[in-house]
């Protein structure tokens, strides 16, 4: 009985530890270290507009967008450090506002009159 | 008491309780076997909400964000060119009023940092930190419109430039109230109102401030700089 109540306890202690965890994230500098790889990465977003890179302009500005997301929402958001449900709740309202607006411009790319603007002759835009 | 544990699946539950007589030996009992599964779900409703009220402003910014892109491009039926938003941009102004929101979000986590260690001076000027780096986006938001406006770009010029304006203006309205739900916390905080006990009263916040920081993050790449 007392093993089993001392790997409770123990079981215990590192849940309170793990919680801890949760709760800390990184430290200051370690904040500070996050806040200016943020402005490199947002110098290169500048410097990638105004540098002619051809083909890899889109996607280079797309990569360091989603890069620049992540590193807040992780970092500075806790996200990485807290609870799973706290990720699924955000990102399943991403996703899905990523699937809805994505089928709608779809839709909208499909059923445009080219003539015009819209699917109705009697809207005006 | 009974001399069997009444706490199903607990193996402390036949540790002698208070007012037991510990010299008595409870019997093992097959819950003995047991093993205690420490609360693991224990999360903050106030923090769940703030998730949830953000995976659905999610919703909302994607329709803004889609209907601009695409609208972007639409001119008035009268066949007039008119100005689209994009001719205006002013990249450079646009970058640093970008990078002040961005170490904005620095300075609300370093507050959030700093009243869990129970530095409250410090958590104070931090939050005002935050909220006058908001004041200042804001301005420049304010000074782009107004020079917008002045080279002929009003929000009914287009569909083009109503997108964007409407865009641009409820993410402004957004840090607006951010930087009201700073100076509150400031105030509550220097009133001792919330101490490090409530330390997960600036988080929400600071969530909420971030979430303005990650939109305006995707707005800067999507709307300015991607042609």
């Amino acid at each position: 009985m007392s093993t089993a109540t001392e790997a409770a306890s123990g079981e215990i202690h590192d849940a309170d530890e793990a919680h801890d965890d949760h709760d800390h994230g990184l430290s200051d500098f370690g904040y500070i270290k996050v806040a200016l790889l943020l402005g490199v990465l947002t110098a290169a977003e500048v410097l990638l507009y105004f540098v002619d890179t051809g083909p890899i302009e889109v996607p280079g500005l797309l990569i360091l967008m989603v890069v620049k997301f992540w590193i807040v929402v992780a970092y500075f958001m806790h996200l990485r450090f807290d609870s799973k449900l706290f990720t699924w709740m955000f990102v399943g309202g991403m996703v899905l506002a990523l699937a809805v607006y994505a089928a709608m411009g779809t839709s909208m790319l499909f059923w445009t009159d080219p003539a015009g603007c819209d699917l109705s002759p009697n809207l005006n835009c | 008491m009974t001399d069997t544990p009444t706490t199903a699946g607990t193996a402390a539950a036949v540790e002698p309780a208070e007012g037991d007589d510990p010299q008595i030996a409870y019997p093992r009992t097959e819950w003995d076997d047991y093993e205690i599964v420490p609360p693991t779900t224990s999360l903050s409703n106030e923090k769940l909400t703030m998730w949830t009220f953000l995976g659905s402003d999610c919703l909302l910014f994607g329709a803004l964000i889609s209907t601009y892109l695409l609208l972007r491009n639409r001119q008035p039926l009268s066949g007039e060119e008119s100005l689209r938003a994009a001719d205006l941009f002013d990249i450079p102004f646009t970058s640093v009023s970008s990078f002040v929101l961005l170490m904005s979000s620095l300075t609300m986590v370093l507050a959030v940092s700093a009243i869990a260690r129970g530095e409250m001076e410090r958590c104070k000027l931090w939050l005002l930190t935050t909220a006058a780096q908001g004041a200042v986006f804001i301005a420049g938001q304010v000074y782009e419109f107004t020079s917008f406006y002045r080279e002929g770009l009003g929000f009914t010029v287009s569909i083009s430039s109503s997108a964007f304006y409407t865009l641009t203006g409820f993410h402004g309205v957004h840090v607006s109230l951010g930087i009201i739900m700073l100076v509150t916390l400031w105030a509550m905080v220097n009133r001792g109102i919330i101490g490090p006990e409530r330390a997960e009263t600036v988080e929400i916040i600071g969530l909420y401030w971030h979430f303005v920081d990650i939109v305006w993050i995707v707005i800067f790449a999507v709307v300015y700089l991607i042609p």
